[in-house]
């Protein structure tokens, strides 16, 4: 049972603990697990979160950052002020839980449906499309001299690995073929900075409260390359959740995101982050088809996965929408 | 010919049963599963009434964008091919039109509560 591991661990790096409890697992494959539990500390209980590759799991994906790196990111994002968990343990081999990291659990929601309609985030809400736009620019900002290993992607690599993606799906799709001749014709080329990107920053990976945004999550696909990539994505349909003209993730719109980055002292290309809206639209697309392919082909058959796999068809409409809209 | 009742009749009266009698009786996780098992046998309802219909507009539409004959599968990887060559494009008459009725009819099967095909649905096709 994980419970007697965390209780060692945690009593040996965190002063007076006594042990842990209520560990529960909150998500996760084969390769990459996240665990809820609660430290037990005479000053009251901590909240706690663990990520972890379990034993035996020790290569992460190709696109993937890896644990130590995204510890290392959190850690850094915090120290900066960006909204983010602490880290509190980063494993080690006396554990004997695998490879990962404990953060300090924030409490708030990550469900994008919820934080869209409940009552409790309506203060919330009309603020979070440009507090959004200044905790990008403060990301953007990391020191890059700081940062751990990370490969590097610009748009023509990008382009050139979904295309691989796509074919290698064998998934004959002509609006895929349109957006890729697209993408190809309007390829920015390298951008006039590199920085931290952080690769996946879209509403289900921010937990919120009645406050905003209270932490930035799931840095695994975290890469060097062109800021305005995270912009793009975070206005991705996909992550609007039914509130399509509220392009910042069913929040507000480019113009608070945007002027939210500029405050903080950073400079917006809105014609790169369109560019980044139609590629990420992509992505996702060919992400279904990934979903596809590892229902039809792997070991789990699982009927959620099939059912990703039929939403390629969402992202079809919403590039046609991007790149052939009909008149209004 | 195969018998009756349909596999439309049949997946419908399946996917009723789950959703009427045994929804009441699922909580937590299964519950959730069980709301994915009922979405699937919606969306293969939708396809068994809707395919025969959308699979032959589109093969005429094909063929006429494309002058040659085939299956849907086989156009569809020939209309591909021909946007990856560049031989087609949004400027070719009929493609974007084939496009968007072809995607149209997808989402129909699909995901008919997805906003942006409502949102297209309500500009009149």
């Amino acid at each position: 049972m994980i419970e007697a591991e965390l209780s060692r661990s945690a009593q040996r790096w965190c002063k007076g603990a006594t042990g842990a409890t209520s560990a529960a697992k909150l998500s996760g494959g084969a390769s990459q697990e996240t665990w809820r539990f609660d430290i037990v500390h005479p000053d009251g209980v901590i909240g706690a979160i663990l990520r972890r590759s379990p034993k035996g799991y020790g290569a992460a994906p190709t696109r993937a950052a890896g644990l130590a790196a995204e510890a290392q990111l959190m850690q850094l994002a915090f120290e900066a002020g960006v909204p983010s968990p602490r880290v509190m343990h980063v494993l080690v081999p006396e554990d004997d839980l695998g490879t990962g990291f404990i953060m300090q659990r924030v409490e708030g929601e990550t469900i994008a449906r919820k934080i869209l309609r409940d009552e409790q985030y309506a203060a919330a809400r009309p603020i979070l499309a440009r507090q959004i736009g200044g905790i990008l620019a403060g990301l953007h900002r990391l020191p890059r001299d700081k940062l751990p290993e990370l490969r590097i992607r610009g748009a023509t690599q990008e382009i050139s690995e979904f295309d691989r993606d796509y074919r290698s799906l064998n998934w004959p799709k002509p609006v895929f073929e349109l957006a890729l001749r697209w993408l190809r014709d309007h390829d920015p080329g390298p951008s006039a900075e590199t920085t931290l990107v952080h690769g996946d920053f879209r509403n289900g990976n921010l937990i919120i409260g009645a406050d905003g945004v209270r932490a930035v999550l799931d840095w695994e696909l975290a890469h060097l390359g062109d800021p305005m990539e995270d912009l793009g994505w975070v206005c991705v349909n996909s992550w609007r959740f039914g509130e399509i003209d509220k392009p910042v993730g069913g929040f507000g719109s480019r113009e608070e995101l945007f002027a939210g980055y500029e405050a903080a002292g950073r400079k917006v290309d809105p014609e790169r982050v369109k560019f980044w809206e139609v590629m990420g639209t992509l992505r996702w697309g060919i992400m279904c088809g990934g979903m596809m392919q590892r229902f039809r082909e792997g070991p789990d058959h699982s009927m959620e996965r099939a059912m990703i796999g039929r939403r390629a068809s969402e992202t079809e409409i919403d590039l046609l929408r991007l790149l052939a809209p009909r008149g209004s | 010919m195969q018998d009756e009742p349909t596999p439309i009749e049949l997946t419908k009266a399946v996917a009723d049963f789950l959703r009427n009698d045994i929804t009441p009786l699922i909580s937590g996780h299964q519950a959730f599963k069980l709301r994915v098992a009922i979405n699937i046998l919606d969306l293969v309802t939708r396809q068994l009434t809707q395919e025969e219909g959308s699979n032959a507009r589109e093969v005429e539409r094909l063929r006429g964008l494309l002058g040659i004959d085939g299956s849907v599968t086989e156009l569809n990887r020939a209309l591909a091919e021909r946007i990856a060559k560049g031989e087609a494009d949004l400027t070719t008459p009929g493609l974007a039109e084939h496009l968007w009725a072809t995607t149209m009819d997808k989402l129909a099967v699909d995901q008919p509560n997805y906003a942006s095909y409502k949102r297209e649905l309500g500009r009149g096709g």
